[in-house]
Protein backbone atom coordinates (compact mmCIF):
# COMPACT_ATOMS: atom_id res chain seq x y z
CA UNK A 1 0.00 0.00 0.00
CA UNK A 2 2.82 2.55 1.24
CA UNK A 3 4.88 1.19 -1.93
CA UNK A 4 1.55 2.33 -4.08
CA UNK A 5 1.53 5.60 -2.31
CA UNK A 6 4.96 6.59 -3.40
CA UNK A 7 4.48 5.51 -6.58
CA UNK A 8 0.98 7.83 -7.33
CA UNK A 9 2.58 10.60 -5.65
CA UNK A 10 6.05 10.43 -7.92
CA UNK A 11 4.11 9.28 -11.02
CA UNK A 12 0.57 11.45 -10.99
CA UNK A 13 0.00 14.45 -13.08
CA UNK A 14 -1.21 16.30 -10.15
CA UNK A 15 2.20 16.50 -8.63
CA UNK A 16 3.93 17.82 -10.92
CA UNK A 17 5.85 20.16 -9.49
CA UNK A 18 8.12 17.49 -8.53
CA UNK A 19 9.02 16.68 -11.86
CA UNK A 20 9.30 17.84 -15.33
CA UNK A 21 11.36 21.12 -16.56
CA UNK A 22 10.84 24.50 -16.43
CA UNK A 23 9.41 26.29 -19.16
CA UNK A 24 10.45 29.69 -18.52
CA UNK A 25 13.48 31.78 -20.06
CA UNK A 26 15.28 34.48 -18.00
CA UNK A 27 16.18 38.38 -19.77
CA UNK A 28 19.24 39.78 -18.42
CA UNK A 29 19.92 43.47 -19.07
CA UNK A 30 23.16 45.11 -17.60
CA UNK A 31 21.40 47.86 -15.59
CA UNK A 32 18.42 47.39 -12.71
CA UNK A 33 16.60 50.49 -14.46
CA UNK A 34 15.96 48.17 -18.06
CA UNK A 35 15.30 45.58 -16.12
CA UNK A 36 12.47 47.51 -14.28
CA UNK A 37 10.92 48.89 -17.71
CA UNK A 38 11.11 45.26 -19.33
CA UNK A 39 9.43 43.91 -16.76
CA UNK A 40 6.84 47.13 -17.00
CA UNK A 41 6.03 46.93 -20.97
CA UNK A 42 6.07 43.02 -21.16
CA UNK A 43 3.29 43.15 -18.24
CA UNK A 44 1.40 45.98 -20.11
CA UNK A 45 1.44 43.73 -23.03
CA UNK A 46 0.07 41.03 -21.51
CA UNK A 47 3.18 38.77 -21.09
CA UNK A 48 3.36 36.39 -17.64
CA UNK A 49 6.44 37.89 -16.39
CA UNK A 50 8.25 38.22 -12.61
CA UNK A 51 11.07 39.66 -11.79
CA UNK A 52 14.00 37.36 -9.80
CA UNK A 53 17.60 37.14 -8.76
CA UNK A 54 19.66 35.20 -11.71
CA UNK A 55 21.73 32.47 -10.21
CA UNK A 56 25.23 33.15 -9.41
CA UNK A 57 27.07 32.36 -13.35
CA UNK A 58 24.70 34.71 -14.95
CA UNK A 59 25.74 37.78 -13.00
CA UNK A 60 27.04 39.95 -15.15
CA UNK A 61 26.37 43.83 -13.62
CA UNK A 62 22.92 43.25 -12.60
CA UNK A 63 21.12 41.82 -9.62
CA UNK A 64 17.71 40.99 -11.07
CA UNK A 65 16.50 39.14 -14.19
CA UNK A 66 12.89 38.99 -15.82
CA UNK A 67 11.65 35.70 -16.18
CA UNK A 68 9.26 35.05 -18.75
CA UNK A 69 7.15 31.53 -20.71
CA UNK A 70 10.30 31.06 -23.39
CA UNK A 71 8.17 29.66 -25.78
CA UNK A 72 6.97 33.40 -26.36
CA UNK A 73 10.68 34.55 -27.23
CA UNK A 74 10.30 35.74 -30.16
CA UNK A 75 7.09 38.22 -28.93
CA UNK A 76 9.37 39.27 -26.52
CA UNK A 77 11.91 40.28 -28.55
CA UNK A 78 9.82 42.11 -30.85
CA UNK A 79 8.20 44.10 -27.65
CA UNK A 80 11.49 45.13 -26.15
CA UNK A 81 12.81 45.56 -29.12
CA UNK A 82 9.60 48.53 -30.08
CA UNK A 83 10.91 49.80 -26.49
CA UNK A 84 14.41 49.76 -27.56
CA UNK A 85 15.06 47.50 -25.02
CA UNK A 86 18.10 44.94 -25.99
CA UNK A 87 18.44 42.30 -23.26
CA UNK A 88 22.22 41.04 -22.84
CA UNK A 89 21.25 37.50 -23.18
CA UNK A 90 18.51 35.61 -23.35
CA UNK A 91 18.99 32.35 -20.87
CA UNK A 92 16.90 29.26 -19.95
CA UNK A 93 15.65 28.96 -16.70
CA UNK A 94 15.97 24.97 -16.97
CA UNK A 95 19.68 25.03 -18.07
CA UNK A 96 21.44 28.37 -18.85
CA UNK A 97 24.28 26.63 -20.51
CA UNK A 98 21.87 25.76 -23.64
CA UNK A 99 22.39 28.10 -26.42
CA UNK A 100 19.88 28.41 -29.82
CA UNK A 101 20.01 26.16 -32.16
CA UNK A 102 22.53 27.53 -34.94
CA UNK A 103 23.10 24.94 -37.33
CA UNK A 104 21.33 24.96 -40.58
CA UNK A 105 20.14 21.46 -42.36
CA UNK A 106 20.27 22.72 -46.59
CA UNK A 107 18.47 20.14 -49.17
CA UNK A 108 18.60 21.01 -52.89
CA UNK A 109 15.56 19.79 -54.33
CA UNK A 110 15.99 19.66 -57.87
CA UNK A 111 14.96 23.73 -58.81
CA UNK A 112 14.08 24.07 -54.82
CA UNK A 113 16.28 24.64 -51.74
CA UNK A 114 15.18 23.58 -48.44
CA UNK A 115 16.64 25.06 -45.33
CA UNK A 116 15.69 23.24 -42.02
CA UNK A 117 16.84 25.39 -38.78
CA UNK A 118 16.10 23.46 -35.71
CA UNK A 119 12.60 21.87 -36.00
CA UNK A 120 11.16 24.58 -38.59
CA UNK A 121 11.47 24.20 -42.70
CA UNK A 122 11.32 26.59 -45.59
CA UNK A 123 11.32 26.03 -48.97
CA UNK A 124 12.04 27.66 -51.93
CA UNK A 125 11.54 27.74 -55.62
CA UNK A 126 14.97 29.33 -56.56
CA UNK A 127 14.75 30.86 -59.89
CA UNK A 128 11.73 32.70 -58.47
CA UNK A 129 12.24 33.15 -54.88
CA UNK A 130 9.27 32.08 -54.50
CA UNK A 131 8.38 30.51 -51.37
CA UNK A 132 6.27 27.35 -52.10
CA UNK A 133 6.23 25.87 -48.64
CA UNK A 134 6.81 26.38 -45.10
CA UNK A 135 6.63 22.66 -42.77
CA UNK A 136 7.61 21.38 -39.31
CA UNK A 137 7.37 23.09 -35.87
CA UNK A 138 4.51 22.48 -33.00
CA UNK A 139 3.67 26.42 -31.67
CA UNK A 140 0.23 27.54 -33.21
CA UNK A 141 1.37 30.46 -34.87
CA UNK A 142 3.32 28.47 -37.63
CA UNK A 143 0.21 27.46 -39.43
CA UNK A 144 -0.27 31.20 -39.03
CA UNK A 145 2.67 32.15 -40.79
CA UNK A 146 2.74 29.49 -43.18
CA UNK A 147 -0.12 30.93 -44.66
CA UNK A 148 1.09 34.05 -44.53
CA UNK A 149 4.50 33.44 -46.82
CA UNK A 150 4.09 30.67 -49.06
CA UNK A 151 3.08 31.75 -52.57
CA UNK A 152 5.26 35.01 -51.93
CA UNK A 153 8.33 36.04 -53.00
CA UNK A 154 11.57 35.76 -50.31
CA UNK A 155 12.07 39.38 -50.46
CA UNK A 156 8.79 40.68 -50.36
CA UNK A 157 7.12 38.46 -47.70
CA UNK A 158 6.89 39.79 -44.33
CA UNK A 159 9.85 38.09 -42.11
CA UNK A 160 8.24 35.50 -39.80
CA UNK A 161 9.67 37.76 -36.45
CA UNK A 162 7.28 40.64 -37.82
CA UNK A 163 4.11 38.43 -37.33
CA UNK A 164 5.40 35.40 -35.23
CA UNK A 165 5.32 35.36 -31.26
CA UNK A 166 7.03 31.68 -30.33
CA UNK A 167 10.17 29.48 -30.22
CA UNK A 168 8.54 27.91 -33.23
CA UNK A 169 8.33 31.19 -35.20
CA UNK A 170 11.63 32.37 -33.92
CA UNK A 171 13.22 28.75 -35.63
CA UNK A 172 11.18 30.08 -38.76
CA UNK A 173 12.58 33.24 -38.66
CA UNK A 174 16.15 31.96 -38.62
CA UNK A 175 15.39 29.64 -41.90
CA UNK A 176 14.10 32.20 -43.56
CA UNK A 177 17.06 34.42 -43.52
CA UNK A 178 19.40 31.62 -44.26
CA UNK A 179 17.06 30.32 -47.18
CA UNK A 180 17.50 34.47 -48.67
CA UNK A 181 20.67 34.73 -47.64
CA UNK A 182 21.25 31.88 -50.12
CA UNK A 183 19.21 32.92 -52.60
CA UNK A 184 20.84 36.22 -53.10
CA UNK A 185 24.04 34.54 -53.53
CA UNK B 1 -17.70 6.24 -30.26
CA UNK B 2 -15.57 8.72 -32.04
CA UNK B 3 -11.54 9.43 -31.99
CA UNK B 4 -11.32 12.49 -30.69
CA UNK B 5 -9.02 15.45 -32.28
CA UNK B 6 -7.36 18.40 -30.67
CA UNK B 7 -5.61 21.60 -31.88
CA UNK B 8 -5.77 24.63 -33.18
CA UNK B 9 -7.23 26.31 -36.60
CA UNK B 10 -4.49 29.88 -37.94
CA UNK B 11 -7.15 32.08 -37.95
CA UNK B 12 -8.06 34.67 -34.93
CA UNK B 13 -11.47 34.86 -35.53
CA UNK B 14 -12.48 31.20 -35.08
CA UNK B 15 -14.04 30.49 -31.48
CA UNK B 16 -13.92 27.17 -29.60
CA UNK B 17 -15.74 24.14 -31.32
CA UNK B 18 -15.96 20.74 -29.95
CA UNK B 19 -18.43 18.36 -32.17
CA UNK B 20 -18.57 16.71 -35.59
CA UNK B 21 -16.25 17.62 -38.48
CA UNK B 22 -17.15 17.17 -42.37
CA UNK B 23 -15.17 17.51 -45.51
CA UNK B 24 -15.99 19.59 -48.52
CA UNK B 25 -13.45 19.51 -51.30
CA UNK B 26 -10.38 21.63 -49.64
CA UNK B 27 -12.55 23.02 -46.76
CA UNK B 28 -13.61 21.54 -43.12
CA UNK B 29 -17.45 22.16 -42.09
CA UNK B 30 -16.94 22.87 -38.43
CA UNK B 31 -20.55 23.78 -37.39
CA UNK B 32 -21.22 26.92 -39.16
CA UNK B 33 -18.11 27.84 -40.19
CA UNK B 34 -15.73 26.74 -43.11
CA UNK B 35 -12.13 26.13 -42.89
CA UNK B 36 -9.57 25.80 -45.67
CA UNK B 37 -7.33 22.85 -45.43
CA UNK B 38 -3.84 23.95 -45.89
CA UNK B 39 -1.56 22.29 -43.13
CA UNK B 40 -1.28 22.19 -39.37
CA UNK B 41 -4.74 20.33 -37.46
CA UNK B 42 -7.24 21.08 -40.34
CA UNK B 43 -4.79 19.27 -42.66
CA UNK B 44 -5.00 16.03 -39.64
CA UNK B 45 -8.32 16.47 -39.18
CA UNK B 46 -9.00 16.48 -42.98
CA UNK B 47 -6.56 13.91 -43.32
CA UNK B 48 -8.54 11.36 -40.90
CA UNK B 49 -12.02 11.92 -41.98
CA UNK B 50 -11.06 10.08 -45.26
CA UNK B 51 -9.30 7.78 -43.52
CA UNK B 52 -11.98 6.80 -41.33
CA UNK B 53 -14.44 7.01 -44.36
CA UNK B 54 -12.89 4.82 -46.06
CA UNK B 55 -12.01 2.43 -42.95
CA UNK B 56 -15.77 2.17 -42.25
CA UNK B 57 -15.10 3.53 -38.92
CA UNK B 58 -17.22 7.15 -37.31
CA UNK B 59 -15.98 10.01 -38.31
CA UNK B 60 -13.52 11.63 -35.87
CA UNK B 61 -14.72 14.46 -33.26
CA UNK B 62 -12.76 17.89 -32.71
CA UNK B 63 -11.76 20.20 -30.21
CA UNK B 64 -10.46 22.85 -32.24
CA UNK B 65 -9.97 26.74 -31.36
CA UNK B 66 -8.45 29.48 -33.57
CA UNK B 67 -4.89 30.68 -32.34
CA UNK B 68 -2.15 32.63 -33.96
CA UNK B 69 0.24 31.68 -31.39
CA UNK B 70 -1.51 34.12 -28.92
CA UNK B 71 -2.34 31.08 -26.96
CA UNK B 72 -5.07 31.86 -26.47
CA UNK B 73 -7.15 29.73 -28.45
CA UNK B 74 -4.87 26.37 -26.93
CA UNK B 75 -5.98 27.78 -23.43
CA UNK B 76 -9.39 27.78 -23.71
CA UNK B 77 -8.90 24.21 -25.23
CA UNK B 78 -7.09 22.84 -22.31
CA UNK B 79 -9.86 24.31 -19.89
CA UNK B 80 -12.44 22.70 -21.77
CA UNK B 81 -10.79 19.78 -21.74
CA UNK B 82 -10.15 19.67 -18.19
CA UNK B 83 -13.59 20.54 -17.31
CA UNK B 84 -15.50 18.68 -19.59
CA UNK B 85 -13.42 15.47 -20.05
CA UNK B 86 -16.62 13.18 -19.40
CA UNK B 87 -17.31 14.23 -23.48
CA UNK B 88 -14.42 12.22 -24.45
CA UNK B 89 -15.91 8.93 -24.70
CA UNK B 90 -14.28 7.27 -27.70
CA UNK B 91 -11.10 5.12 -27.94
CA UNK B 92 -8.68 7.69 -28.34
CA UNK B 93 -6.94 11.30 -28.15
CA UNK B 94 -4.74 13.27 -31.01
CA UNK B 95 -3.09 16.49 -29.48
CA UNK B 96 -2.19 18.35 -32.04
CA UNK B 97 -0.68 22.21 -32.62
CA UNK B 98 -1.22 23.61 -29.17
CA UNK B 99 0.89 26.08 -27.56
CA UNK B 100 3.22 24.03 -24.74
CA UNK B 101 1.81 25.13 -21.25
CA UNK B 102 3.05 22.50 -19.35
CA UNK B 103 0.28 23.42 -16.48
CA UNK B 104 -2.26 23.48 -18.85
CA UNK B 105 -0.86 19.73 -20.14
CA UNK B 106 -1.23 18.51 -16.65
CA UNK B 107 -4.61 19.33 -16.07
CA UNK B 108 -5.23 17.81 -19.24
CA UNK B 109 -3.48 14.36 -18.45
CA UNK B 110 -4.76 14.54 -15.11
CA UNK B 111 -8.20 14.69 -16.03
CA UNK B 112 -7.82 11.83 -19.02
CA UNK B 113 -6.14 9.51 -16.55
CA UNK B 114 -9.70 9.60 -14.72
CA UNK B 115 -11.22 8.08 -17.64
CA UNK B 116 -12.18 4.41 -17.51
CA UNK B 117 -10.84 3.26 -19.53
CA UNK B 118 -8.01 5.34 -19.80
CA UNK B 119 -8.22 6.57 -24.06
CA UNK B 120 -5.02 5.97 -26.13
CA UNK B 121 -3.16 8.93 -26.21
CA UNK B 122 -1.12 10.06 -29.12
CA UNK B 123 0.71 13.80 -29.78
CA UNK B 124 2.14 15.25 -32.17
CA UNK B 125 3.91 18.70 -32.21
CA UNK B 126 3.25 21.24 -29.50
CA UNK B 127 1.31 18.92 -27.83
CA UNK B 128 4.07 16.27 -27.54
CA UNK B 129 6.28 19.23 -26.34
CA UNK B 130 4.40 19.93 -23.17
CA UNK B 131 4.12 16.52 -22.45
CA UNK B 132 7.91 15.88 -22.46
CA UNK B 133 8.64 18.67 -20.96
CA UNK B 134 5.86 17.99 -18.34
CA UNK B 135 7.77 14.88 -17.44
CA UNK B 136 5.13 12.85 -18.17
CA UNK B 137 5.93 11.71 -21.85
CA UNK B 138 5.50 7.74 -20.67
CA UNK B 139 1.98 8.45 -20.02
CA UNK B 140 1.54 8.37 -23.72
CA UNK B 141 1.01 5.78 -26.17
CA UNK B 142 2.79 7.55 -29.00
CA UNK B 143 4.55 10.41 -30.49
CA UNK B 144 4.80 10.88 -33.72
CA UNK B 145 8.19 13.53 -34.15
CA UNK B 146 10.17 14.47 -37.10
CA UNK B 147 14.24 13.66 -36.97
CA UNK B 148 14.54 17.15 -35.51
CA UNK B 149 12.09 16.93 -32.54
CA UNK B 150 13.46 13.43 -31.74
CA UNK B 151 16.82 15.11 -31.00
CA UNK B 152 14.82 17.40 -28.32
CA UNK B 153 12.96 14.09 -26.78
CA UNK B 154 16.35 12.75 -26.50
CA UNK B 155 17.63 16.09 -24.85
CA UNK B 156 16.67 15.58 -21.60
CA UNK B 157 17.56 19.37 -20.66
CA UNK B 158 15.78 21.08 -23.76
CA UNK B 159 12.96 22.71 -23.04
CA UNK B 160 12.08 23.16 -26.83
CA UNK B 161 13.88 21.90 -30.42
CA UNK B 162 14.99 25.20 -30.34
CA UNK B 163 17.37 25.26 -27.48
CA UNK B 164 18.24 21.13 -28.61
CA UNK B 165 22.09 20.95 -27.76
CA UNK B 166 24.27 20.79 -30.67
CA UNK B 167 26.30 17.67 -30.20
CA UNK B 168 22.65 15.86 -30.42
CA UNK B 169 23.26 15.03 -34.29
CA UNK B 170 20.11 15.71 -35.87
CA UNK B 171 20.23 13.34 -38.67
CA UNK B 172 19.01 10.19 -39.77
CA UNK B 173 22.01 7.79 -38.69
CA UNK B 174 21.62 9.36 -35.24
CA UNK B 175 17.80 8.34 -34.22
CA UNK B 176 18.97 5.17 -32.41
CA UNK B 177 20.91 7.04 -30.05
CA UNK B 178 18.31 9.50 -29.74
CA UNK B 179 16.04 6.69 -29.32
CA UNK B 180 18.37 5.22 -26.12
CA UNK B 181 19.03 8.77 -25.28
CA UNK B 182 15.33 10.00 -25.12
CA UNK B 183 13.87 6.40 -23.17
CA UNK B 184 16.69 6.67 -21.04
CA UNK B 185 15.25 9.68 -19.74
CA UNK B 186 11.81 8.63 -19.63
CA UNK B 187 11.38 11.26 -22.07
CA UNK B 188 9.16 9.24 -24.43
CA UNK B 189 5.73 7.55 -25.23
CA UNK B 190 5.47 3.66 -24.97
CA UNK B 191 5.89 4.13 -28.69
CA UNK B 192 7.49 6.35 -31.58
CA UNK B 193 6.87 6.90 -35.21
CA UNK B 194 9.92 8.88 -35.82
CA UNK B 195 9.11 10.32 -39.30
CA UNK B 196 12.39 11.08 -41.61
CA UNK B 197 13.88 9.84 -45.06
CA UNK B 198 13.44 5.99 -43.24
CA UNK B 199 10.59 6.04 -40.98
CA UNK B 200 11.23 4.18 -37.75
CA UNK B 201 8.95 2.81 -35.64
CA UNK B 202 9.94 2.37 -31.63
CA UNK B 203 8.22 0.15 -29.03
CA UNK B 204 9.19 0.57 -25.71
CA UNK B 205 12.97 1.67 -26.56
CA UNK B 206 13.45 -0.84 -29.17
CA UNK B 207 13.54 0.41 -32.99
CA UNK B 208 11.15 -2.44 -34.19
CA UNK B 209 10.20 -1.36 -37.76
CA UNK B 210 11.92 0.70 -40.84
CA UNK B 211 9.82 2.29 -43.40
CA UNK B 212 12.04 2.91 -46.13
CA UNK B 213 10.30 3.02 -49.69
CA UNK B 214 8.46 3.77 -51.71
CA UNK B 215 10.98 7.10 -51.12
CA UNK B 216 9.17 10.40 -52.40
CA UNK B 217 12.07 13.47 -51.47
CA UNK B 218 9.61 16.00 -52.66
CA UNK B 219 7.24 14.88 -49.79
CA UNK B 220 9.86 16.12 -46.81
CA UNK B 221 9.18 20.47 -47.60
CA UNK B 222 5.44 20.33 -48.07
CA UNK B 223 3.31 21.43 -45.39
CA UNK B 224 1.50 18.70 -44.04
CA UNK B 225 2.66 15.15 -44.58
CA UNK B 226 3.74 14.87 -41.38
CA UNK B 227 -0.02 15.86 -40.46
CA UNK B 228 -1.38 13.09 -42.71
CA UNK B 229 1.05 10.31 -40.90
CA UNK B 230 -0.50 11.51 -37.91
CA UNK B 231 -4.06 11.32 -38.80
CA UNK B 232 -3.64 7.82 -40.81
CA UNK B 233 -2.05 6.03 -37.49
CA UNK B 234 -4.83 8.08 -35.14
CA UNK B 235 -7.44 6.05 -37.53
CA UNK B 236 -5.46 2.87 -37.64
CA UNK B 237 -5.50 2.72 -33.55
CA UNK B 238 -8.97 3.82 -33.70
CA UNK B 239 -9.60 0.76 -35.82
CA UNK B 240 -8.19 -1.41 -33.40
CA UNK B 241 -4.47 -2.35 -35.14
CA UNK B 242 -1.83 -2.89 -32.59
CA UNK B 243 0.37 0.04 -32.00
CA UNK B 244 3.57 -1.53 -34.19
CA UNK B 245 1.11 -2.45 -36.65
CA UNK B 246 -0.89 0.92 -37.29
CA UNK B 247 2.54 2.90 -37.42
CA UNK B 248 3.87 0.22 -40.20
CA UNK B 249 0.39 0.76 -42.14
CA UNK B 250 0.42 4.50 -41.51
CA UNK B 251 3.88 5.05 -42.42
CA UNK B 252 3.82 2.92 -45.80
CA UNK B 253 0.47 4.54 -46.91
CA UNK B 254 2.17 7.86 -46.22
CA UNK B 255 4.94 7.40 -48.49
CA UNK B 256 2.03 5.82 -51.47
CA UNK B 257 0.46 8.99 -50.70
CA UNK B 258 3.64 10.91 -52.27
CA UNK B 259 4.07 7.86 -55.30
CA UNK B 260 0.62 8.49 -56.49
CA UNK B 261 0.33 11.73 -56.05
CA UNK B 262 3.71 11.96 -57.41
CA UNK B 263 4.04 15.89 -55.86
CA UNK B 264 6.77 18.43 -56.33
CA UNK B 265 8.07 20.65 -53.48
CA UNK B 266 5.41 23.02 -54.37
CA UNK B 267 2.40 20.96 -53.51
CA UNK B 268 -0.09 21.63 -51.34
CA UNK B 269 -1.43 18.77 -48.35
CA UNK B 270 -5.29 19.10 -49.30
CA UNK B 271 -3.61 17.96 -52.83
CA UNK B 272 -2.95 13.91 -51.01
CA UNK B 273 -6.71 13.85 -50.07
CA UNK B 274 -8.04 12.32 -53.36
CA UNK B 275 -4.75 9.42 -53.14
CA UNK B 276 -5.69 7.98 -49.26
CA UNK B 277 -7.86 5.47 -50.55
CA UNK B 278 -5.54 3.79 -52.69
CA UNK B 279 -2.42 4.51 -50.40
CA UNK B 280 -3.98 2.62 -47.75
CA UNK B 281 -5.29 -0.41 -49.33
CA UNK B 282 -1.84 -0.95 -50.58
CA UNK B 283 -0.18 -0.33 -47.27
CA UNK B 284 -2.80 -2.55 -45.61
CA UNK B 285 -2.10 -5.43 -49.01
CA UNK B 286 1.68 -4.82 -48.51
CA UNK B 287 1.38 -5.50 -44.74
CA UNK B 288 -0.67 -9.09 -45.46
CA UNK B 289 -3.27 -8.13 -43.03
CA UNK B 290 -6.50 -9.78 -44.89
CA UNK B 291 -9.57 -8.03 -45.93
CA UNK B 292 -9.70 -4.45 -45.33
CA UNK B 293 -12.23 -3.21 -42.21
Amino acid sequence: MIAWVRRFVRRHPANASKRGMSDRGMLLFPSTGEVIRAEAVLRDAGVPVAVKGPPPALRQGCDMVVEFPLVEELRVREILENHRLVPLRVAVVEDHLLEPVSLFHVKELGEFLMVRAANMKVTVHRSSGRIVNVSGGGCPDVPYLAEVLVGRSIDEAPEPRSLGRTLCGYALQLAFTEVRRRCRG
Amino acid sequence: MSWLIVGTVPRADFGLYWGPAQLDGTELLLGGARVRVARGTPALVAAALTAAAFLHLPAPEVLLAGDVGTGEGSRRIYAALASEVHRVQGPGVTFHYLMPDVAGHNQVLWALESLRPRPLLVADAGFMYAAKMSGFAAHYDLFTPDVGEMAFLADESAPHPFYTRGFLLQDEEAVPDLVRRAYAGENAARALLVKGRTDAVVEGGRIVARIAAPDVPAMEPIGGTGDTLTALVSMLLAARLPIQEACCVAALANRFLGELAQPTPAFGVAEFLPFVPAALTRAWEARRLGPLP
